[in-house]
């Protein structure tokens, strides 16, 4: 497996991650390497082996549909690298 | 005073001889003296810390007092400190105040006992080092140019310096036993489910759990006790009584069935490191235990297994930090997605980004199957593994770390090196069962650890396991000199 600068690129983006033009070479180097060690997996036969997503087999709990929580906004909107009227401000995203 | 074990602390307190609010300052003084060379807090606010304190002592006036009322202690700084600034390592969060305690946070706070400060680690809990870290490397105090392990290298650290008598960490491949067995002290990774990740912030869900530093298994037992148990405000915590672990550090332990993994004795083990593990498991024979060979021959697949399953969770998990809500926002963003962007590209270091994208690469469409899917059955057959182990021997025991700590700067170049470090913890996470490390000896002045394993909620069973060991041993009574 060796992925090249382009394919790095796309990750990136899905990802939301700015990556370093100039860095894309080095990503490609590592990340390769890192998936060829992941790759290691594809020799074992798991056929008939059920995924494992979680380490305790258990139900998910329920619980009585009340309200538990409290008005926390305010705490929340101090936490906000940019909030305004209670909201929180983003760029234009309509124009 | 920073000699004193917590149970002796905690006794001294009940007898005033002498007050929380002196051992809190005795403490602080040692972080002002020494914590320069070490780097192993992030935050350390006297004043809260000895409020802290002299609330605790106003309490034990009160005769409201509990076993813990008035010991200082520290957090991992992945845990959320409600008006304390809680970083998670990485200039995302470097100046984020939670408006909440994590839950474990507030039922040692409810114990009485005081928070010193919150310790440094591994950016978002992914290294094995403590050199991810955005606020630099935390170093050994058993040797400043060797790394403390990681992630919770802080809080290892600290507890090994004697600058806090307990602290707590998180483990999602080995994050609390490595360290431990690199700085010499015990450290407990308990099951998943055991001790609540409300307010513990996420790495990879299935895998995280919260758990406890100590230089003692008793002070470990104490810790633990004050923590675990059921939190409604976690989805996979689980309903079930918590033991009293200090009540049964003294069962005897003849007739104990402790298996020995061949696998972890295999080519990368450090021969000398080797050594010392066998003669830590002699010990448990003279104590009455009998030695099994067992095999987990799955056990190689669990550092590939792990290094997909946990990235894709992480690229998940960290999703949330977008530039928008808290966290870290880029400068003048031209529009939604440069934010996004900018925000995360400048927030995260490198080795969170290279997870972020792995865990993109092998969740996305024509590779999910492939990688994520594959783990997951991998996952299986590892766990499979230990269940049937555990049906002919009740523990396993073998080296938490291939090696004793390694020197700054000699895996960063080559994370795959680094993930490998990692191959005897994280075959655990990734089964759920509770793992412990003690001290068990040393190579060249430099502390070895000794993992045990149990099935699920035995931590009661490693925590009276690791006790009778330190009562025939004084491996856990050492201190690196510098730190005296």
């Amino acid at each position: 497996m060796s992925l090249n600068i382009d394919t790095v690129r796309g990750i990136a983006h899905l990802a939301r991650l700015a990556v370093d033009e100039a860095e894309l070479e080095t990503h490609a180097l590592t990340l390769s390497r890192c998936l060829n060690l992941l790759a290691e997996i594809n020799a074992v036969d798991t056929t008939d082996v059920t995924e494992m997503a979680h380490p305790l087999d258990l139900a998910q709990r329920l619980r009585p549909d009340e309200v538990t929580e409290t008005d926390v906004s305010a705490a929340c909107l101090a936490q906000a690298p940019a909030a305004e009227n209670g909201l929180f401000l983003v760029p234009k995203v309509i124009e | 005073m920073h000699s004193l074990s917590v149970a002796e602390m905690a006794e001294a307190l009940a007898q005033g001889q002498c007050t929380s609010e002196e051992l809190t300052e005795a403490f602080l003084e040692r972080i002002a003296q020494f914590d320069g060379a070490l780097n192993s807090l992030v935050t350390v606010e006297p004043e809260r810390a000895l409020a802290q304190a002299r609330e605790a002592d106003a309490r034990r006036r009160r005769s409201a007092a509990g076993p813990l009322t008035g010991v200082p202690m520290i957090h991992k700084d992945i845990f959320l400190t409600a008006g304390q600034r809680t970083t998670c390592g990485s200039r995302m969060l470097g100046d984020f105040v939670p408006p909440f305690d994590a839950t474990i946070v507030a039922r040692c706070a409810a114990a009485g006992l005081v928070t010193l400060g919150k310790a440094n680690m591994d950016e978002f809990a992914m290294g094995s080092s403590n050199e991810t870290s955005h606020f630099g490397p935390v170093r050994n105090p058993w040797d400043p140019a060797r790394v403390p392990g990681g992630s919770s290298g802080g809080s290892a650290a600290a507890v090994a310096a004697r600058l806090a008598p307990l602290a707590t960490g998180s483990d999602t491949g080995g994050s609390i036993r490595q360290p431990a067995a690199l700085c010499g002290i015990t450290g407990l990774k308990p099951t998943y489910g055991r001790v609540s990740r409300y307010g513990m912030i996420a790495f990879a869900s299935s895998l995280d759990q919260a758990g406890v530093f100590g230089r003692d298994a008793q002070d470990c037992a104490l810790l633990l006790e004050a923590m675990a148990g059921f939190d409604p405000r976690d989805s996979t915590s689980v309903d079930r009584p918590v033991p009293h672990y200090a009540g049964s550090l003294n069962h005897p332990l003849s007739g104990l069935r402790i298996g020995i993994p061949a696998e972890f004795f295999g080519a990368g083990l450090d021969p000398a490191v080797g050594e010392a593990v066998e003669a830590a498991l002699e010990v448990f024979e003279t104590l009455g235990a009998t030695l099994h060979p067992v095999h987990l021959p799955n056990l190689g697949l669990s550092v590939p297994t792990y290094y997909t399953l946990a990235p894709a969770e992480a690229s998940s998990n960290l999703s949330r930090f977008d530039g928008v809500r808290y966290g870290h926002r880029c400068e003048h963003p031209a529009n939604l997605e440069d934010l996004y962007k900018r925000s995360r590209g400048e927030g995260f270091g490198a080795e969170v980004k290279r997870r972020i994208m792995i865990g993109t690469y092998v969740l996305s469409a024509g590779y999910y199957d492939a990688y994520y899917l594959k783990a997951q059955r991998c996952r299986r057959l590892i766990t499979e593994d230990f269940r049937r182990v555990f049906e002919t021997v009740d523990v396993l025991a073998g080296p938490t770390a291939p090696e004793v700590a390694f020197r700054l700067g000699e895996k960063t170049d080559d994370p795959v090196k680094m993930y490998l470090s990692d191959i005897n913890t994280i075959a655990v996470n990734l089964a759920g069962l509770p793992g412990l490390s003690l001290p068990a000896g040393f190579v060249e002045n430099l502390p070895v650890g000794l993992q045990l394993i149990g099935p699920h909620f035995e931590e009661g069973r490693l925590l009276n396991m690791a006790h009778q060991y330190q009562r025939e041993t004084d491996w856990h009574r050492r201190h690196p000199t510098a730190f005296a």
